[in-house]
């Protein structure tokens, strides 16, 4: 049978790469390489994943360096020859093995202002949103979002300026910038300013290369970049 | 953890680093590219030394890299601004390889005519 | 430095890029002309002395630089050195003043 020779991160950040090998199978995704890892081999690896099918965003994990969604990678797609490398995702603290902590990616969405601030109560009657209105387009650009963390793994000026809300957060805030219905705008922008914010971009474009459900957070945030300059020039920031 | 190349090996990252390396290259020659053009206070003879001084092969070379590295800077440049100031369009790439093929026609430009 | 102040320093850049895409694409070509017309100092100065177009050109040139070129390094002396802290921001007002008044005696040089 073909073996794989898959290397896994083990331990803490002082921890290291161990080698195991895996039958290969076909259709195998790299996220049925690391379950058979921790259920047939090793039962102390540490990693995450929920739904197995591309909709919790649970499982993102560095592949040959590259950071993807372990269950929708197919092992024929990435594997060099019959190795492959699996590491947690950068830029985040690690717990243990495969496992990082989120809690400062999410923090970097609530700072910068990723709660929906209703303009109108309960008593008024439902917003009227035109579903080809220029600000409702630009939101459906960037809200199928589902946080998985593989942007801000990628974007090199999370790693250079710690800071900086990174590419998931910003692309939020500018749904919400679009929302006609939200009642922050303001604050918002204010809150996407600055040395951590839109404007430390680079447009490295890594963001929009590995999000995979192919959402451009580049874009995003440049129209933050706008949105924010026309505030700042407005005396409004 | 952190990224490595493999995380950074796309078109646009490396034109960001063509676009921050050529920045600094050209913000540490204008001092040298200024003082030059200063020894023109002191005469065309000053002047003229330097210029022969620029005829040796090396520097005709470093002169080339240049002219390269500000034209790279130049369209890379152009093409931030129409990705930040423009509708977003799929044309990333494309903008991309116009901006580097413009840039190495005008350095061609450059060195042929020397 | 706060929001505010690191937006406009966002404008500016921005703002002396353009101006520094028309400018730079003129030199160029100037550049190119002067390798056909003769590249002796003579030669030169005789087309540039006295010309105030070329001065009033050039002058708005090396604004633009001296704008355009501290805002970039200071961030990567911020996101490669690790030097965040006030000093940079008056170690880059330094670049800015002795990048614009080097380029304007530079100029005056040539074409006064």
């Amino acid at each position: 049978m073909d073996m794989l020779q898959v290397s896994v991160w083990r331990g803490a950040a002082s921890g290291g790469y161990r080698t195991y090998e895996v039958p290969r199978q076909e259709s195998q995704s790299v996220l049925d390489v690391v379950t058979y890892i921790q259920r047939s081999i090793d039962p102390t690896l540490s990693y995450r994943f929920a739904c197995r099918v591309g909709m919790c965003g649970a499982c993102a994990m560095t592949v040959n360096g590259v950071a993807r969604w372990t269950c929708r990678t197919h092992v024929a797609k990435v594997a060099q020859g019959n190795a492959i490398q699996i590491a947690p995702l950068a830029n985040l603290p690690l717990v243990k093995d495969l496992v990082t902590d989120m809690r400062e990616f999410f923090d970097k969405w609530a700072r910068a202002r990723g709660q929906f601030v209703p303009s109108a109560t309960r008593h008024e009657d439902f917003a009227r949103v035109a579903s080809d209105s220029p600000g409702r387009v630009a939101a459906n650009a960037g809200i199928e979002c589902i946080g998985c963390g593989v942007c801000y793994a990628s974007c090199d000026v999370v790693s250079w300026n710690s800071g900086y809300l990174g590419p998931a957060a910003l692309n939020r805030a500018w749904t919400l910038v679009n929302d006609v219905r939200d009642g922050a705008r303001r604050e918002r922008l204010a809150a996407v300013a600055g040395d951590a914010g839109c404007h430390a971009c680079h447009t490295h474009l890594s963001c929009s290369e590995r999000c995979p459900k192919n959402i451009a957070p580049t874009a995003a945030i440049a129209g933050l970049k706008r949105a924010v300059a026309i505030a700042a020039w407005k005396g409004e920031l | 953890m952190s990224n490595d190349f493999r995380a950074r090996n796309h078109p646009a990252w490396w034109a960001f680093l063509v676009h921050r390396l050529s920045g600094l290259a050209l913000s540490v020659f204008l001092p040298f590219h200024f003082w030059a053009l200063g020894q023109a206070l002191q005469g065309e003879a000053r002047l003229d030394g330097l210029l022969r001084w620029t005829e040796q092969p090396l520097v005709k070379f470093a002169e080339i890299v240049l002219v390269l590295l500000l034209a790279a800077h130049l369209t890379g440049g152009l093409r931030l601004l129409a990705l930040e100031f423009l509708p977003w369009r799929e044309w990333q790439k494309s903008l991309l390889a116009l901006a580097a093929g413009a840039a190495l026609a005008a350095g061609l430009a450059f060195a042929l005519a020397l | 430095m706060g929001a505010k102040a690191e937006t406009w320093l966002w404008i500016a850049q921005r703002a002396s890029a353009v101006l520094l895409a028309v400018c730079v694409l003129a030199h160029l070509l100037t550049i190119i002309y002067a390798m056909r017309h003769g590249l002796s100092g003579a030669a030169i100065l005789e087309r540039t002395r006295g010309n105030a177009v070329g001065l009033a050109f050039y002058s708005l040139f090396v604004l633009a630089i001296a704008v355009h070129a501290p805002i970039g390094l200071r961030t990567l002396c911020q996101e490669w050195l690790g030097w965040r802290s006030a000093s940079l921001n008056w170690c880059m007002a330094a670049v800015a003043a002795a990048l614009f008044a080097f380029g304007l005696r530079a100029a005056w040089a040539v074409f006064a």
